[in-house]
């Protein structure tokens, strides 16, 4: 073997290790799975026991109306909790972007909700949602209010695993968006200063459009994990009542566990990753897209 | 999970083996029939349950008699179902016994996972002739070990017994006596009646609930609902498996749950059975209707406000006597590696002795020797309810066949919405008849019709 070549393969020798754990552990899960969607395969099976069936687990989705509902749950509270999250998140990184005593401290605190695991905030939730020594309900009824339905009614229970969501990770986008606030160049906000700008004309006209990058890329994050949100619905509500919180992990789960359809259940997983896979892929083209904007915009002014 | 109680159950063996002196069971000459299997270790898979924290209590007892070890691997119920699913798939498993829940029956015998029992009992120098099959509660043991007879899982001249019933429960009403007295409310005898004080408690005892029942979401408040049907003398299916229940039973076994789950305590329409019964141990419910294996845990003054004051009465009558037949069995993986050593555990732990053993321990009897004995009765006093309560055993209260996990989940998710969303009975059941005919179709069901 010549030197040459061995030169030109020494990078690729290097790079096998990555690859190999990459193919391992990424392609060949994904592939499994998109494989068993084509299956009727019950967990009491081996996967080689299974029946081909093509794509009959889609169609089945397709008509199926639970799917079609916790798909429609999942649409619904991915975007209210996205919403809630991203407007109370940033509205407080704002207020909060001053040189405030123990700063350090308060932020620590603030982002605390979101290192609690997920079972425990679950468990915690539907404790204080709990209809007689709950908190909520024993100070409603202590200021003569009627007790609320908090998990027992589908509109309450959807109202109250949204609370428990943004509750939790409200602080994610705060934490970002305080870090984006705090790296804007003071050049601009200053000449805005100068120029008699009040504070919200300085929040809308200059610190949200160059926040605007950071903002989009955290409001995806947020929409993809929103998407796979199970554990803390799990406990609270397990999808009830009804199918009112059933939203399409949970549908997932009972899908595997509870029906014992994997092959339906790998369907509908290669459904999710789709609809998060188009998610990314949008993420990814407006970074794309934002980097030849800034660089025409250098280019523009390199030549003027 | 599994290296911790592994760990505390070397402890307990530990224990017992310094402290148990007596072996009540043995008889001079079962040595030799343990003889080829002392030193084998058997590695059993239990749920976490009442039943099963008797079994450990007693399982020394079983390796003093024949130098056989026990290795208990304890799960909740649910995810030992998951890991048996997987165990009972490989070439060579690590299970030796298991207990599986009675609605695993289905899957397992149908995949072929389980043993027949049958060339144990015949051979001679595994089966006791004293094992006394007569005196094993009936009810359970068509419903919990008999697979391959009548619609497949129930027994009939083709049926043939892959486990024993062990942990198995009934349905019992407990009520609190002080509160039926108080008020001079008789005990109900029938479905009438049992709607009727369900709804009058909360009128005479302001804040606190008639009847505390399962009716969460999915699995429960299909549970709950089940629980009625049969009494009610609806079925969920015909004997040639067309849906039925959508019927007038259906609809009226819905509308005894919705009046229970209305006129319960507060936030009932979200309680599990773990729920329901802390609700009648504290207090604010006036009676509950379930499973007998919450009635040691009421019992139980450290656990109970209502130690002491609970009555116990059979099911209530609807147009038939029928109490649910639910808990567990015991069986031998097809993929076990002692099968025989493993028989023999299973054997000893049914036998009269070994269900009086578990039962002293605060186990469930499956035997009706066992609810028959003086020593029982007097230390639980309400063992006799219970074993006339199994007479009324239903075992088809629901059909434990391969689809039942979609269509029960179905049934579940839809009765919620008629608790909770007030959608109408019939109209919820005409839908969970259409989409389980259609499931039943797939799963090829309506070949020969």
């Amino acid at each position: 073997m010549s030197t040459a070549r061995a030169n030109r393969l020494t990078p690729y020798l290097f790079l096998a290790p990555a690859g190999i754990v990459l193919l391992v552990a990424l392609f060949y899960p994904i592939c499994y799975m998109i494989y068993a969607s084509f299956l009727d395969w019950n967990p009491s099976q081996r996967i080689g026991e299974a029946d081909f069936v093509g794509i009959r687990n889609y169609t089945k989705l397709f008509s199926d109306d639970a799917f079609r509902e916790s798909m429609w749950v999942t649409l619904k509270f991915a975007a209210i909790v996205v919403t809630l999250e991203m407007v109370i998140g940033v509205g407080l990184a704002m207020l909060l972007d001053r040189n405030i005593r123990g700063m350090s401290l308060l932020r620590t605190l603030f982002i605390l909700p979101m290192m609690i695991a997920p079972i425990v905030v679950g468990l915690m939730w539907r404790y204080m949602y709990h209809p007689t020594v709950g908190i909520f309900n024993q100070t409603l009824e202590s200021w003569g209010f009627a007790p609320i339905p908090w998990l027992s009614d589908g509109g309450w229970a959807f109202t109250s695993v949204i609370i428990a969501d943004v509750w939790q990770w409200t602080p994610f986008i705060f934490i970002l968006s305080l870090a984006a606030l705090q790296s804007l160049p003071s050049s601009a906000i200053e000449a805005s200063k100068i120029d008699g700008a009040t504070g919200w004309q300085q929040i809308i006209y200059i610190k949200l459009p160059l926040m605007l990058p950071v903002l989009i890329v955290t409001l995806l994050l947020r929409l993809i994990d929103s998407f796979k949100v199970l554990e803390v619905i799990l406990v609270m509500t397990n999808g009830g009542p009804g199918l009112s919180t059933e939203i399409l992990s949970i549908r997932i789960n009972r899908t595997a566990s509870e029906f014992r359809e994997l092959g339906e259940a790998a369907a509908m997983s290669n459904l999710l990753l789709i609809v998060l896979l188009i998610l990314t892929f949008a993420m990814f083209i407006y970074n794309k897209a934002q980097e030849i904007r800034a660089e025409r915009m250098r280019a523009a002014e390199e030549e003027a | 999970m599994k290296s911790l109680t592994r760990n505390v159950w070397s402890a307990a063996v530990a224990v017992s083996m310094t402290f148990t002196a007596s072996a009540a069971l043995a008889e001079g000459h079962t040595a030799d029939v343990y003889a080829p299997y002392a030193g084998t270790t058997l590695v059993v898979n239990f749920p976490a349950h009442p039943h099963y924290n008797a079994v450990l209590e007693v399982l020394p007892q079983f390796t003093e008699e024949t130098g056989i070890e026990v290795e208990v691997d304890q799960l909740q119920y649910l995810k030992m179902r998951e890991r048996q699913t997987l165990e009972l798939t490989k070439d060579e498993g690590d299970y030796d016994l298991i207990s599986y829940v009675v609605f695993s029956k289905a899957d397992y015998v149908f995949a072929d996972q389980l043993e027949n029992l049958a060339k144990y009992f015949m051979n001679p120098k595994l089966a006791n002739p004293n094992y006394d099959a007569n005196d094993l509660i009936d009810g359970y043991v068509q419903n919990i070990g008999v697979a391959g007879g009548e619609k497949g899982y129930l027994p009939g001249p083709t049926g043939s017994l892959f486990g024993i019933p062990f942990g198995s429960e009934t349905s019992v009403l407990a009520y609190r006596k002080d509160i039926f007295e108080k008020h001079g409310i008789e005990v109900p005898q029938n479905y009438d009646q049992l709607l009727e004080v369900a709804c009058q408690i909360p009128k005479v005892e302001p804040g606190m609930g008639g009847m505390a029942s399962r009716a969460a979401s999915g699995h429960q408040a299909s549970h709950a609902f089940l629980l009625h049907l049969a009494p009610l003398g609806g079925r969920v299916f015909d004997e040639q498996w067309n849906p039925i229940i959508n019927n007038e039973a259906g609809v009226a076994a819905a509308n005894a749950l919705k009046t229970i789950v209305d006129c319960g305590p507060e936030g009932s329409q979200t309680f599990g059975p773990a729920e329901a019964a802390a609700s009648f141990k504290q207090g604010s419910s006036a009676m509950f209707m379930d499973s007998i294996a919450f009635a040691a845990g009421f019992e139980d003054p450290s656990q109970s406000t209502v130690a002491g004051k609970v009555g116990y009465a059979l099911h209530p009558e609807g147009v038939r006597r029928g109490s649910q037949t639910g808990g567990f069995g015991i069986g031998i993986p097809s993929n076990a590696q002692n099968k025989e050593a493993a028989f023999l555990l299973m054997q000893w732990l049914t036998s009269k002795e070994g269900d009086l053993a578990v039962a002293m321990a605060g186990g469930n009897p499956s035997r009706f020797s066992t609810y028959q004995n003086a020593e029982l009765n007097e230390k639980y006093p309400y063992s006799a309810t219970f074993g006339e309560a199994l007479k009324y055993a239903d075992p088809d209260w629901r059909p434990i066949i391969p689809t039942w996990g979609k269509i029960n989940a179905d049934i579940g998710t839809t009765m919620s919405q008629v608790l909770t969303e007030g959608l109408d009975p019939q109209e919820a059941l005409d839908g969970v008849a259409e989409r389980a005919r259609a499931v039943m179709e797939e799963a090829g069901y309506y070949t020969w019709q």
